[in-house]
């Protein structure tokens, strides 16, 4: 479980922690980002944050009918791209909301597991552990 | 500028027709990189000569730039239009979620055309534009929230901007403002009211994308270089522990915040709107724009009891700045924080431009004091500094009164002193109201010549605080502002937020702009910032800006500034040299 939220009242709203997530899947912007930050219904509420809390027994990976969710022994799961069908069920099990999606792959984009979100926020709102 | 780089790509909306296309225009932002650059540019070529500002022909340009979604601080959208309020030169910055939304929708500029026969609201989902009927949100009031009923209906979540107006866009209030993320604006020079003035209630933009840079390596380490510089600049961190409002007891203690219209340079009790103070009684949150670790946006929480049940109580978020605590503060002579946020309240319930609206009650309450207007023109509101419950009233009545003085009043206190009087006391530069600074010749200077009349077009401010210690000449104050306000030309065109400007110098861009693909050299760069000042002053001229007939208002030379009394002799060599180096260029 390496990124924990630690806490959400923290956040800004900055969105760096996404731009982060892309360059860790080897991307400038937003289309390869899985973790997330919503508004909790207006700004003047606040933000959560939704990032892959690397599941032991992932739901994702049992939903998926391709087998192209490999589950790590550290947690999380690993995307066997070339498995993938695109059907999105593993988007759908994911009750945390932390997988994105690829639209110019059609595939889902999986949390590896690197912590580069939490390195990236200046409010110490997430919390990177190494397993 | 890399190839398949969709920055290149110019939304084109026609409301008249409800039609939109999409033209490539590579060569536009190739030459002048992209927001302010390719604004103006776009503003030349859609905005018909003589065209008044509400015709449906004037256009509604939104712009960024190569480094929004691509480097941390690129946070900024330019807003481009001709301005209701002076007739010339419309242009405003606001950050929120709209740039990364226009950005990741996959467009380098919109240009919106023509007028919806009924109110519409306009949702944007990268290739897809539709058009909604928004005659239901059109009039509705304070209870109900115009940003959150699109939110129900729209999806984009989390990346999405929604634009919109309130009241006084409606009724093609002059300073009118749009609303974008319930605490950002374009504020200035009236978009609200062109808005209105095409029955556009709203724009919703979303999208997602990756962006393409030419060298993945170099670009993630200069990206990690600039945000560690963004943390540990000391500057960031102002902007964000105490934010803008940091300014008001040093610039109080300098004598540059203008109070009761400039009648005076000192008021008692100002600590008590201090940012400190606002941190300490109200700061309940701070936000940030999208792509922006820095977070300088304060909210502050503003407890309400109703009168009619006990111990009950309506909490209100209100963003505050320092410009809100002087025109809405120490302008109006106003040293409680709570009344400085009850009448944020209200501006921002109305949907005005806050510093407009601070120094017209500034001038209305000196006006009525000096017998200009009186009690039957001002439907029987009794205008008295420091008097929150008067200015309430007021703001509702510009609004919504149909009496002739508040008419006259929405287009502004160039206009009204124009026919009842009271010129001398009028705050305005080029026919906009003055910004917070009363600091010396590069202020007052800066807001004449500004092609945006803007505090930011050449932070005059700063030039006077220099000028505290080693004292400036005619023609390096001159110099200072034209290179400043061309230099800012290139930031507003990738579109940076200037609060970064220390940290994105020549060198910096210079290298970001290689890894979007655009290979300007330092020298190309400045030439560039000169052309775009250059465009943007032939666009106010065009309009009729008259450059010849410049003057400050006669108030400015009664209170002395942080740098003492403003000698007439020296502004008037200011004037004639910046015409003549304005003219040279054009």
């Amino acid at each position: 479980m390496p990124v924990f939220v630690k806490d959400n009242e923290k956040c800004v709203g900055c969105l760096i922690c996404m731009f982060a997530c892309g360059r860790a899947h080897q991307a400038a912007g937003l289309e390869s980002s899985c973790i997330k930050v919503r508004s909790q219904g207006g700004i003047s509420r606040g933000f959560s944050v939704f990032v892959c809390r690397g599941c032991d027994d992932p739901p994702c990976a049992r939903a998926c009918p391709e087998d192209a969710l490999i589950v790590r022994k550290t947690g999380g799961v690993l995307l066997k791209e070339e498995r993938c069908t695109g059907c999105g069920y593993c988007v759908k099990a994911c009750i945390l909301d932390a997988i994105g999606w690829n639209n110019g792959k059609n595939k889902p984009v999986i949390c590896i597991q690197c912590g580069e979100c939490a390195k990236s926020c200046h409010y110490k709102v997430l919390e990177f552990v190494r397993k | 500028m890399i190839k398949e780089d969709p920055l290149n790509r110019v939304l084109y909306i026609d409301l008249t027709k409800k039609k939109f296309w999409i033209e490539e225009r590579p060569e536009l932002f190739t030459k002048y990189i992209g927001g302010t650059g390719v604004a103006i540019r776009l503003l030349h070529e859609n905005c018909p000569n003589d065209i008044d500002p509400f015709s449906p022909d004037n256009p509604i340009i939104f712009a960024v730039g190569p480094l929004n979604g691509l480097f941390p601080i690129a946070s900024k959208t330019v807003a481009m239009f001709k301005s209701p309020h002076t007739g010339n030169l419309g242009e405003s910055h606001a950050g929120g979620r709209s740039a990364i939304a226009i950005r990741m929708a996959g467009y380098g500029a919109i240009v919106i055309k023509g007028k919806s026969e009924r109110p519409c609201y306009i949702a944007i989902h990268s290739d897809k534009v539709y058009f909604r009927d928004a005659t239901t949100l059109w009039g509705v009031k304070e209870g109900l929230s115009v940003g959150s009923l699109i939110r129900r209906q729209e999806p984009g979540a989390g990346l999405r901007t929604i634009m919109r107006i309130g009241p006084a866009g409606e009724k093609l209030i002059s300073y009118s403002c749009v609303t974008l993320e319930t605490y950002r604006h374009f504020g200035r020079l009236g978009l609200g009211a062109v808005f209105g003035s095409k029955n556009l209630k709203a724009v919703v933009i979303s999208g997602k994308r990756d962006i393409n840079v030419t060298n993945f390596k170099e670009y993630k380490q200069l990206y990690e270089e600039l945000l560690l510089q963004l943390a540990e600049s000391e500057k960031m961190k102002k902007y964000h522990e105490l934010g803008t409002p940091a300014n008001i007891l040093p610039l109080s203690f300098s004598k540059g915040i203008p109070i009761k219209n400039l009648l005076t340079n000192e008021i008692e009790k100002i600590e008590n709107i201090s940012g400190e103070s606002f941190a300490e009684k109200h700061l309940g949150r701070r936000v940030a724009c999208s792509h922006c670790p820095v977070a300088c946006i304060h909210l502050a929480t503003l407890r309400k009891p109703y009168e009619d049940e006990p111990y009950f109580y309506r909490t209100v978020y209100l963003s505050y700045d320092y410009e809100l605590i002087y025109a809405l503060g120490s302008m109006l002579g106003i040293t409680s924080s709570e009344d400085v946020l009850k009448l944020i309240e209200a501006v921002e319930d109305m949907g005005l431009d806050a510093i407009s609206t601070g120094v017209i009650l500034a001038w209305i309450t000196e006006a009525f004091e000096k017998g200009i207007i009186n009690e039957t023109m001002t439907d029987g509101i009794v205008p008295e500094w420091g008097n929150t419950e008067c200015y309430v009233e007021l703001i509702r009545k510009i609004v919504y009164s149909n009496n002739e003085l508040f008419n006259d009043l929405r287009r502004g206190i160039d206009y009204t002193s124009s026919k009842y009087g009271g010129k001398d006391f009028a705050l305005t530069y080029g026919k906009n109201e003055m910004p917070g600074y009363h600091t010396g010749y590069g202020a007052h200077i800066g807001y004449l010549f500004g092609a945006r009349h803007s505090h930011l077009d050449s932070a005059g401010y700063a030039i006077d605080r220099e000028a505290m210690t080693t004292q400036k000449t005619v023609e390096e104050l001159v110099e200072r502002i034209i290179k400043e306000e061309q230099w800012r030309q290139i930031l507003s065109s990738l579109v940076i937020c200037f609060f970064a400007r220390e940290i994105y110098t020549s060198d910096v861009i210079h290298k970001c702009l290689k890894l979007s693909g655009f290979g300007f050299s330092e020298e190309e760069l400045s030439e560039i910032g000169r052309e775009i000042y250059a465009d943007k002053y032939r666009f106010k001229i065009k309009c009729g800006f008259d450059i010849d007939n410049l003057s400050l208002p006669k108030r400015v030379f009664e209170i002395p500034t942080s740098l003492g009394f403003i000698d007439k002799d020296f502004t008037d060599k200011a004037i004639v040299l910046l015409k003549e180096k304005i003219k040279s260029l054009l």
